[in-house]
């Protein structure tokens, strides 16, 4: 089990960056490791959240990097982690970027 | 101006080349990210919450236009077209690939920059007074010092795997911009009653979660004594330094410890045992390393300021920009002027690569090329006549870079926070964009006067806040963001660590309780010549806990 989740905090997902882009990116029951949460498999208990576990850190050796299972509310179809580091991990700085601002 | 030697650029191409390879391994996997995260962070490396984010150091703060050309085009082809200048003096990409890493470098390499000693715990780079060179209250440049301790304690044998990270900084001025006192080894170059060079030794000093004033070990070291007395410090630090434990290991610690006293003894006794027969730093060593920070081609004959004098009667923005950031220069006739990277509801420190082009521009056309980068988190360009002021302020203008606020409410000092940064327990930069948008008003800045705000999101304290006028730092409580405050934290000569003035504030409250903060000041002060931090020393922290906490009770 990830020493960063609790049994208390299930459902989770698994997450991480990627390795050549460091991108958050969330890894789906395909076993594919990509940008949208929704698509993200869900672990509803311990066993499974530790069997996603085991999954996942194969891929440490070259796809992904910093990888973490996190709690995450649902709501239908609907998937958000919970925690506001991984909302902001989900769709990046709260904040305008300059670039944007600058650019006609 | 400051180059490297020829050592340098063999020793940078091989890091890159060195580099570049282990990416390789690393991406293939051959290497484990183990094995691997030592590496990259060595070379500025750091994974953060949305991508790898590259930290690149401006030595001393001086960059040509060049580099700042150089740095513009990473930003554009590499990144997402702006960067961050941080309170280290670095540049940070905060949108980096890592595969793009190699290229980088390699890139950074061709204009002599580079990403080492950035992180890890080694010597880091070397800051010094961002006015150094040009200031009118300049002793002597402190760059040639930064630059020989530079040289020396690069890729130091002895030294590459200290206890922890080890910060210097070096002023040359009574008046301390670089923040010494809150440096591992602070040094302050100036004459003694003979009249020859030397310098106030401090040593111990941090932030972070321990928050250290330096102590002063000597007050006048001899100029040939410099690295022999290095060296005595650093041997006494990684023969004493705590190794157990990753929070106790700075030489902070050590000093604090030990204590005053036995500290000086020990470094003055281990100094006197040192064979200096290598070790003197002879004159004209000093003085070869001072010439690559001559002078630029001042010109001396100063026929009045005819354009400055009209500008500054008629365009009351320009006099208000003058007052503000604009410095006196050691020069007849030249200036120094801050370019604040602090708009109004925009992220401190923060540029794009459009306006980096616009300052290289103007530095190579109207400051001998070069830039400079303070730890406050603003540009300066460091010798301008005055006479082209008002040409200056209208190209700034047009970079919408010609914001007249520095030292004012709004020059806030703020960390990537959680927007960002792996390691936050609370977002800072959104908090400085309220802020200086609820003090926008200029005439209200101004009647406030200095008022330094730094905002840290987590204890590391990167943004400094315990050195803030007013400091906050964000915590997490019970998952939300909440914001501690403290008051009369100083980074100047009159060094002093901030008080927790009570309580925290949740993200809304925090704004309000600044601006109680504020106006509380302005109803206590003695006059308005009396500044934040004179009046917050004079009266202390019962009248501000009784306007933000007394209705609470
Ligand atoms: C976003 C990525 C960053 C990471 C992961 C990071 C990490 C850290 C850590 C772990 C410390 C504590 C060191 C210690 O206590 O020994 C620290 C301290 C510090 N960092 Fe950062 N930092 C980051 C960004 C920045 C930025 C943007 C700045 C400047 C605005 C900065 C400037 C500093 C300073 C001045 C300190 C205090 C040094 C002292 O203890 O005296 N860092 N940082
Ligand atoms: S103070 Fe904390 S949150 Fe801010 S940049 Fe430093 S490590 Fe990150």
């Amino acid at each position: 089990m990830s020493a960063k989740s609790k049994n208390s905090d299930l459902p989770l997902v698994a997450t991480a960056n990627d390795l050549r882009t460091g991108a958050v990116v969330y890894r789906g029951v395909d076993g594919a490791w990509q940008r949208d949460i929704s698509r993200a498999e869900i672990a509803e208990r311990k066993d499974a959240a530790a069997d996603l576990q085991e999954r996942a850190e194969t891929d440490l050796a070259v796809r992904v990097a910093d990888l973490a299972l996190i709690p995450i509310i649902r709501d239908g179809a609907f998937v958000r982690p919970a925690a506001l580091r991984e909302i902001i991990r989900a769709t990046g700085p709260t904040i305008e970027l300059p670039a944007s601002q600058a650019r006609p | 101006m400051y180059r490297y030697d020829e050592f340098d650029h063999d020793l940078v191409r091989d890091r890159v080349a060195e580099f570049s390879d282990q990416v390789a391994r690393r991406l293939s996997g051959e290497l484990t990210e183990d094995q691997f995260k030592p590496l990259r962070l060595m070379n500025g490396v750091y994974l953060q919450l949305h991508a790898y984010m590259l930290r690149i150091a401006v030595p001393y703060g001086t960059l040509s236009s060049r580099q700042m050309r150089k740095l513009a085009h990473l930003a554009r082809n590499y990144d997402r077209d702006y960067g961050h200048f941080t309170t280290r003096q670095n540049l940070q990409f905060h949108w980096t690939k890592l595969a793009e890493v190699p290229k980088m470098l390699a890139e950074l390499a061709e204009v002599e920059m580079h990403c080492i000693q950035t992180s890890g715990n080694c010597i880091r780079n070397v800051t010094a007074d961002h006015f150094a060179g040009a200031s009118a209250d300049e002793i002597a440049d402190p760059r040639a010092y930064a630059e020989i301790l530079r040289q020396w304690s690069s890729l130091h044998p002895e030294f590459s795997l200290l206890p922890r990270k080890f910060k210097l900084a070096v002023i040359g001025a009574p008046k301390d911009r670089a923040a010494i006192q809150t440096h591992d080894i602070g040094l302050e170059v100036k004459r003694n009653a003979e009249g020859e060079l030397g310098f106030a030794v401090w040593v111990g000093g941090g932030q972070g979660r321990t928050p250290m004033i330096a102590k002063k070990v000597r007050d006048f070291l001899p100029e040939p004594d410099l690295i022999a007395y290095m060296e005595a410090i650093l041997r006494i630090y990684n023969q004493f330094g705590r190794r157990d434990n990753k929070f106790k290991a700075r030489i902070k610690i050590l000093v604090h410890e030990m204590g005053e006293a036995e500290i000086k003894a020990a470094i003055e006794k281990e100094f006197a045992a040192i064979d200096k027969t290598n070790m003197v730093l002879p004159r004209d060593a000093v003085e070869r390393i001072e010439a690559y920070f001559a002078p630029p081609p001042f010109e001396t004959r100063v026929n009045g300021t005819p354009a400055f004098d009209r500008a500054r009667e008629t365009d009351s923005e320009f006099s208000g920009f003058v007052e503000r950031n604009v410095h006196p220069h050691k020069m007849p006739g030249y200036a120094i002027v801050s370019v604040s990277l602090k708009p109004i509801g925009g992220t401190p420190g923060d540029i794009t690569s459009t306006q980096m082009d616009a300052v290289a521009d103007i530095a190579e056309q109207f400051s001998f090329d070069e830039l400079r980068v303070s730890h406050e988190q603003n540009l300066v360009l460091p010798h301008v006549k005055l006479e082209d002021l008002p040409a200056i302020y209208a190209r700034l203008r047009e970079a919408e870079l010609a914001t007249a606020n520095l030292g004012l409410v709004s020059d806030i000092i703020c960390c990537p926070g959680l927007d960002y940064c792996s390691l936050a327990n609370a977002r800072s930069i959104p908090v400085a964009q309220r802020l200086s948008e609820r003090f926008a008003d200029p005439a209200r800045q101004r009647d406030i006067g200095e008022l330094k705000i730094k905002i840290s999101g987590c204890i590391n304290a990167c943004g400094h806040h315990h050195v803030g006028h007013i400091g906050i730092l964000g915590v997490d409580r019970k998952g939300e963001e909440f914001y501690q405050i403290t008051l009369g934290g100083s980074g100047d000569e009159t060094c002093s660590i901030g008080e927790i003035v009570g309580k925290g504030f949740s993200s809304e409250g925090v704004i309000d309780a600044v601006e109680t903060i504020v106006d509380t000041y302005l109803k206590l002060r003695e006059t308005p010549q009396e500044d934040f931090l004179s009046a917050y020393r004079r009266v202390g922290e019962a009248p501000f806990q009784e306007a933000l906490y007394a209705h609470a009770a």
